[in-house]
């Protein structure tokens, strides 16, 4: 390679360092203000709304010195700038304060809700994904058919029922009348002392010490909450999938490889399905960040006790430090996953690294 | 009307050159009603919406009960009957009338939640989308955080401080869903802003506060309408979980939400007591959805011409 080529190839490179420096930097801006927004709406609901967060907090029967004395240990004297210095500080420290409820650590209670609510999603979504998928790459091969109008029907009706609505149907429908699902909890009371969690994700936990007899319980509370999950996320994956595929289906490559003589399977499931899988993985995260969500309105239902039963349990009791501190955990999990999922799709397909 | 009147005055509707605006209009809505009224399915999401406003405005005459004073004496949880369709609730209350009545606080939502969070979309975007450079860039951005936001969760948060209601729910959830809103209105704006009509107009000396109001923001309604459509089914379903968590209506309010939760602690023995209003937002959500489908597919502007 001559001195000249060699002196391209540097400034190539270093441009291509650069391109890839103001990727990262872009990234990490959107991230950061997207996580400052989330923070400043909570702190906005937090402390602004209320007319006294004193008041919110003592009852309006509390002595003044004591309302003084408060306003000051919370802070409340100061700027309301320098306030949300402070509770940003203590929000990336994971303080959000106590919990009036539980009198724990608001955090304390999040970090032990937190797998019952991830085992849950992560269930559902891949109930949804193994059967979405399919259905939704067989809609598309026979478009118009039978099985096209019923992923339609499926589709449709996952967007227009309401979920708690549907779960209270399960529950008397597959417990009460069918017995074939357990009552809704995470796992019967016999187990509650016999059974010592490790990881916090039942399923996992009771495999790994090989109790299968608590394995099957723990399957028989979570099916049926998952299933509905996994409805939902089924709905949005297959309607995408059906999507994707028709619009790979009508590529020219696909043609070449008719024209080659490929198998009809092997087109489908490994040329059309493979270029598809680029953006499949964001809808899949984005179902994801939606179950996390849709988790408020399940975990009420089935009693289950991840975030969102803690979140409504607490918003009944009007205990808003445990409100906010729920709603910015699966709040910056659901942002996590969208900037990932974005992270990624740029990442995978090789198109989008070009510009 | 003869045959021949109805073929010149449809060849009048789809002539290539009108004559006047008028034509030209009627032409184009025609159109996109032949195209609409070719989609059955979207004809059943129609019909639905319209029945949904009957009901809502005759609910008086529609309801054989009244929907908030029951018979706590003779007639607790009955079970679904000629004298009552629905059964009826804990509190001697007939069902039937109380999803009537619920109706009206459906379309209270979501209208309410349309004539908010619409046209702060169309605000944002439009300026964002006419004004460009750093207004552009701190709008957007603003917009995206909110995009990025779990919009049940944040609306759960602020009706949690502003306290339940039916007035606070409808504002939590338009704060939480103007921002596709905006998305739409700015890319609007963009695709007209540098066209020539615009020119002429800042030629002819208008300010841009009259350039984004009379000339940029008509154009963007049409795409709006058909998102904000797409969308009732979303904000039904958000009002209904909100009432359902006890922050949205509060009772006696006949709201479907909060009839679920107050029939989910017999659910297990008087199914329809949570059952009947479930239904009822299940064919509503899917009438605007139907509905919308339908009007994208034929108000598609990207499908328009053909």
């Amino acid at each position: 390679m001559s001195a000249a080529e060699n002196q391209v190839a540097a400034r190539r490179g270093s441009a291509r360092a650069v391109t890839v420096l103001s990727a990262i930097g872009r990234f990490l801006v959107i991230a950061i203000t997207t996580y400052l927004g989330l923070l400043a709406v909570t702190f906005f609901i937090g402390r602004v709304i209320p007319i006294d967060p004193v008041l919110a907090v003592l009852g309006d029967r509390a002595p003044a010195n004591v309302v003084e004395r408060t306003r000051r240990e919370m802070g409340l004297d100061l700027p309301l700038i320098e306030q949300f210095y402070i509770y940003v500080k203590n929000a990336l420290n994971g303080d959000f304060g106590t919990s009036v409820l539980t009198t724990n650590p608001v955090m304390t209670d999040i970090r032990r809700a937190f797998p019952a609510t991830i085992e849950l999603a992560t269930l559902g979504t891949l109930i949804g994904s193994v059967i979405g998928v399919p259905l939704g790459v067989l809609a598309a091969v026979r478009r118009g058919s039978l099985i096209d109008q019923i992923v339609r029907i499926i589709g449709l009706i996952g967007y227009s029922v309401p979920i708690f609505w549907l779960g209270l149907l399960g529950l008397v429908l597959f417990y009460a009348k069918l017995q074939w699902v357990a009552f809704p909890a995470r796992l019967d009371v016999v187990y509650e002392y016999t059974f010592t969690p490790i990881t916090g994700f039942y399923l996992l936990d009771a495999a790994m010490q090989g109790q299968w007899d608590v394995f099957y319980d723990a399957f028989r509370h979570i099916i049926l909450p998952a299933s509905l999950l996994g409805y939902f996320s089924l709905a949005y994956i297959s309607r995408m999938t059906r999507s994707f595929m028709l619009n790979e289906l009508s590529q020219e490559y696909i043609v070449a490889a008719r024209a080659k003589g490929l198998s009809e399977r092997r087109i489908i499931w490994a040329h059309a399905l493979r270029n598809a899988a680029v953006p499949m993985v964001t809808v899949i995260a984005l179902s994801y960040a939606g179950l996390l969500e849709g988790s408020v309105l399940t975990e009420t239902v089935f009693s289950w006790p991840g975030i969102g039963l803690y979140i409504t349990n607490s918003l009944q009791n009007a205990d808003m430090n445990a409100v906010l501190g729920g709603t910015i955990v699966i709040g910056s999990v659901f942002i996590a996953i969208n900037l990932f999922s974005d992270l990624l799709y740029r990442v995978l397909d090789p198109r989008t690294k070009a510009g | 009307m003869s045959a021949e009147a109805i073929q010149t005055r449809r060849d009048w509707l789809l002539s290539d050159r009108p004559a006047s605006r008028m034509q030209a209009r009627l032409g184009r809505a025609y159109v996109a009603w032949r195209r609409f009224s070719a989609n059955p399915l979207a004809f059943v999401g129609l019909l639905i919406i319209i029945g949904l406003l009957v009901v809502a405005a005759f609910a008086d005459v529609l309801a054989p009960y009244s929907p908030t004073i029951g018979d706590l004496k003779g007639s607790r949880l009955l079970a679904p009957s000629a004298a009552h369709w629905f059964g009826t609730d804990d509190l001697g209350r007939d069902i039937y009338s109380r999803i009537i009545y619920g109706s009206r606080w459906t379309l209270y939502v979501v209208i309410l939640v349309a004539i908010i969070a619409a046209p702060i979309g169309l605000l944002v975007g439009t300026v964002a989308g006419y004004a460009g450079g750093w207004t552009d860039a701190i709008l957007m951005r603003i917009t995206d955080i909110f995009l990025a936001f779990p919009k049940l969760i944040l609306a759960l948060a602020f009706v949690a401080a502003l306290g339940p209601g039916i007035e606070n729910a409808v504002l939590a959830i338009a704060i939480t869903s103007w921002p596709p809103y905006a998305r739409i209105a700015r890319a609007e704006t963009l695709t007209v802003r540098n066209s020539d009509y615009i020119k002429a107009v800042q030629l002819m000396g208008a300010s841009p506060f009259r350039i984004v109001l009379r000339h940029i923001m008509p154009l963007c309604i049409s795409s709006l309408i058909i998102r904000v459509t797409l969308d009732m089914a979303g904000i039904i379903l958000t009002a209904a979980g909100l009432g359902f968590l006890g922050l949205g209506a509060q009772p006696p309010l006949p709201e479907w939400g909060a009839m679920i939760a107050s029939g989910r602690r017999f659910v297990l023995d008087q199914w329809w007591v949570a059952g009947a209003p479930g239904f009822a937002i299940l064919i509503v959500s899917l009438g605007f959805n139907l509905l919308g489908d339908g009007l994208r597919d034929a108000l598609d502007p990207r499908s328009g011409d053909q």
